[in-house]
């Protein structure tokens, strides 16, 4: 199994070092921004460029920027948004208002999206099952902006129980900051709920109607001892993974949501320094989209392997 | 009863003097796919979404010619007005009656309503919808004042407009105004006798330094149009306001034009031969909102269709490689799409837009960004199906009988798989959708100049005055939160048609 593991970690780290090339090529091909002639840090910014290798092969620029990050975790320098800036310094700062807004909302939606799921599940067929199906079709065909159009209209505006946007500020732990950041909340979890419904219903009734459920009932258990002994642990191989697939998106945060309700996170930036062209950040945006997306995929298919003995077993052939 | 000692006699064939034979089919033999068709109809809220879906497509095809505006009729003043159709305004039931509710009204802002309705004739205040009482202490005694919630026909309220014509516009809107009897230019205010305010052409009486009316002891308002006729810029000759004893002037002269009051309305009546009309309201550009919906649904429905053709294709020649040969093809195959569906969709687009926009367009380069990478799914889905099938008996037997590979791939395997791969595509389309209109939304991509606009594009404006002009985010959140509900269902109720082996287990 750790041999798998380590197999998987190799092969995703080539991915990533693949698509990281391909975008860094990508990016320097582009037309160098002007630098603002005044600005005491322009000066500094030339030398810094001519440095990088800017005027060198693509491949030995990559070479440049990997050294610098493998030596001193140097990630460039901003030279639009934040200029001069340490771009690293700058994403650092907008990581914990992304993390914390989605932190908060899986804490409370992963529990309840189950729950819901296993409750669907255990009265298939019935209104029950009916009602939370069709609710979970709907939930996750709108898409979150429109949950967060009505959230902000509604909660914030016409009944004024919230702030509109999330409170400026550091203090992520107090109580106006929480306040503020309830209707982003709500408006991502409606989403979150909605799948872990969809995939633990989906899982929940499939392993319920197996053969070694009826096993278990005709040994003695009764059905609730028969659902949480064999049917759960048996759901929970493919809802676990899910879960940690959903702890690793947290530090990405929502493109859209970040955007409505003025979260001074890592997708605003991203958006920032897109509108801005400030390519050095974008640069570390896609690295990190990039790490993320590639992690959360590989924690879901080792989690897989550990949490169920027959594909682990399965993998050593 | 006795059964043991039942006589012979007693039993007799049944078809004693009749033929055997099997009775014929009375049923017509069902296809797969009328079969299909069965099944889809028996599922009620696939069939409920069909219909739903149709009407909005239906929508999307006719709203912007039903609207008397295209798309890219851009009005100046009218930004982000409320809906408003002037008939059904007429009939004072509430709605469509380009309604905004102004809060805690007092005298002096009663009086400028009361201003416009005076002059104008048409009188912004629809209703009353609340009253307060306010005490307040004025040279130590308690007075009581009152303060008004009311709705506004925020199209009546704009009124008057300052507006610089040259010679030629100003005798064509006189010579319309002689033909239509509808008055655009009102009587000309100077600014020195209205207490010097610039920015509202709305007084025509006196005020005080604030722009609050100052009355007559009966509460009337007292007029102050210019008679200074050295200051008129041009001759006029057509209606006058009621109460004008002739010497009113109508226009000031600048050098070479004229600077006129309009009234906003009628001079719209004036420039577009109609009045005003806007179903679902206007954007921030001054667009026909229920028009934008529809241009913006038709871009994405088309886009959508198209890129789910694309997208089919590729997917099922790399997936149908991927499978048929396995192996080797397979894993380096399988390593390129692991790369291009681990590089984020925003990434992709943002370069797509920066490399190539200026080559192949906008469109273009949106449309290569979801080519990139949007056929991995489809190729999966193939590759399985033909991991499924081309071990089979009739694979065997067809390339026992020498069938090419190709042969083997799409006149043996594919039409096997072709059902689910097809099913897959309707719930591509919403999902393509949806991306679309998140990258137009967060303004990644901007289509406005190709397509005149995108309902992401209505939502992004829509996001920023969503206190004071929620109409402009609610009618193209509707709409695309129907689309996208019905097209899911309508996409699920055809795989489980499909494949009635899955139904209720989402893959």
């Amino acid at each position: 199994m750790i041999k798998y593991a380590l197999q998987r970690i190799v092969y995703m780290f080539f991915v990533f070092m693949i698509i990281t090339f391909m975008s860094f090529v990508l990016i320097r091909m582009l037309p160098l921004p002007a630098l603002p002639p005044n600005d005491p840090h322009t000066a500094i910014l030339e030398i810094r460029r001519e440095a990088l290798g800017y005027n060198k092969p693509y491949l030995e620029q990559f070479g440049i920027f990997l050294k610098g990050i493998i030596t001193k975790w140097d990630w460039g320098t901003s030279e639009k948004l934040y200029i001069g800036r340490d771009v690293w310094q700058v994403f650092v700062e907008k990581l914990p208002a992304s993390m914390i807004v989605n932190l908060y909302s899986i804490i409370w939606t992963i529990p309840v999206g189950i729950a819901l799921g296993i409750w669907a599940a255990l009265k298939k067929n019935t209104m029950v099952d009916y009602t939370i199906s069709t609710l979970t079709m709907v939930v996750i065909s709108v898409p979150s902006f429109v949950y967060a159009f009505l959230i902000q209209y509604i909660l914030c505006f016409k009944l004024r129980l919230f702030p509109f946007v999330m409170k400026p500020g550091t203090d992520y732990f107090s109580w106006e900051m929480f306040k503020s950041i309830v209707p982003p909340i709500l408006a991502l979890s409606f989403g979150v709920i909605a799948g872990f419904t969809r995939t633990t219903r989906a899982e929940l009734t499939e392993v319920l109607t197996s053969e070694f459920m009826l096993l278990a009932r005709t040994k003695g258990l009764t059905k609730t001892q028969a659902t949480v002994r064999h049917a759960l642990r048996n759901c929970f191989v493919v809802v676990v993974p899910a879960i940690f697939g959903e702890f690793i998106g947290i530090i990405g945060g929502s493109l859209i949501i970040e955007r409505i309700f003025s979260i001074p996170g890592v997708g605003g930036l991203t958006l920032n320094a897109i509108t801005g062209l400030d390519y050095n950040i974008f640069m570390l945006s896609t690295c990190f989209y990039t790490a993320i997306g590639l992690a959360a995929g590989l924690v879901v298919d080792i989690s897989y392997g550990f949490i169920d003995p027959r594909i682990r077993m399965g993998s050593k052939k | 009863m006795e059964y043991e000692k039942i006589p012979a006699e007693k039993f007799r064939f049944v078809q004693e003097n009749e033929k055997l034979h099997d009775t014929e089919l009375q049923t017509k033999a069902r296809s797969f796919f009328s079969d299909a068709m069965i099944r889809f109809g028996k599922n009620k809220s696939s069939v409920i979404a069909t219909w739903i879906l149709l009407f909005l497509i239906l929508f999307a095809i006719i709203s912007p010619i039903l609207s008397p505006y295209s798309i890219w009729d851009k009005d100046k003043m009218y930004l982000n007005y409320a809906p408003y159709v002037p008939s059904i305004a007429k009939m004072n039931i509430g709605i469509l009656d380009g309604s905004r509710v102004y809060t805690s009204q007092n005298d002096a802002q009663m009086n400028y309503w009361k201003g416009i309705a005076e002059e104008t004739g048409m009188n912004p205040v629809i209703r009353s919808v609340g009253t307060h009482e306010v005490t307040t202490k004025y040279r130590g005694q308690d007075v009581i004042r009152y303060t008004y919630d009311l709705e506004i026909n925020t199209y009546y309220a704009m009124g008057m407009l300052y507006r610089t014509l040259t010679y030629a516009e100003f005798d064509a809107i006189q010579k319309w105004q002689n033909e239509t009897g509808i008055q655009v230019i009102y009587p000309y205010v100077e600014q020195k006798d209205i207490s010097g305010i610039t920015d509202n052409p709305n007084l025509w009486y006196e005020v005080d330094s604030k722009g609050a009316a100052i009355t007559d002891a009966d509460g009337n308002l007292i007029p102050v149009y210019s008679t200074r006729q050295e200051i008129a810029g041009r001759e006029y000759n057509s209606i006058r306001i009621p109460g004008d004893p002739g010497n009113y002037i109508y226009s000031y002269g600048k050098s070479g034009a004229v600077q006129c009051r309009i009234l906003y309305y009628n001079y719209y009546i004036y420039e577009n031969g109609h009045e005003p009309s806007f179903v679902m309201g206007t954007n921030a550009m001054g667009q026909d909102i229920f028009c934008g919906i529809g241009v913006g649904a038709r871009f994405s429905l088309l886009f959508a269709i198209f890129v789910s053709a694309i997208n089919l294709t590729i997917g099922t020649f790399y997936g149908a490689a991927q499978g048929y040969y396995g192996g080797a093809v397979d894993m380096i195959l399988d390593r390129i799409s692991d790369v291009l569906s681990g590089v984020p969709f925003i990434v992709v687009t943002t370069l797509f837009q920066l490399h190539l926009a200026k080559k192949v367009g906008v469109v273009g380069s949106f449309l290569f960004a979801f080519i990139l990478t949007g056929w991995i799914g489809m190729a999966a889905l193939t590759r399985r199906q033909f991991y499924r099938f081309k071990g089979q008996e009739f694979v065997m037997a067809a390339r026992t009988l020498g069938a090419s590979d190709r042969r083997l791939m799409f006149k043996h395997i594919f039409p096997n798989a072709i059902g689910s791969i097809i099913t897959s595509c309707a719930l591509v389309i919403p999902g393509v959708i949806g991306s679309e209109t998140s990258m137009t939304y967060l303004g990644i991509v901007d289509l406005s100049a190709f397509a005149g606009t995108t309902i992401g594009t209505l939502l992004s404006q829509g996001n920023a005055v969503v206190t004071t002009s929620p109409h402009a985010v609610l009618y193209p959140s509707i709409f695309l939160g129907l689309l996208m509900i019905c097209f899911n269902l309508f996409g699920n109720g055809l795989r489980d048609a499909f494949n009635p082996s899955t139904r209720g287990v989402d893959d």
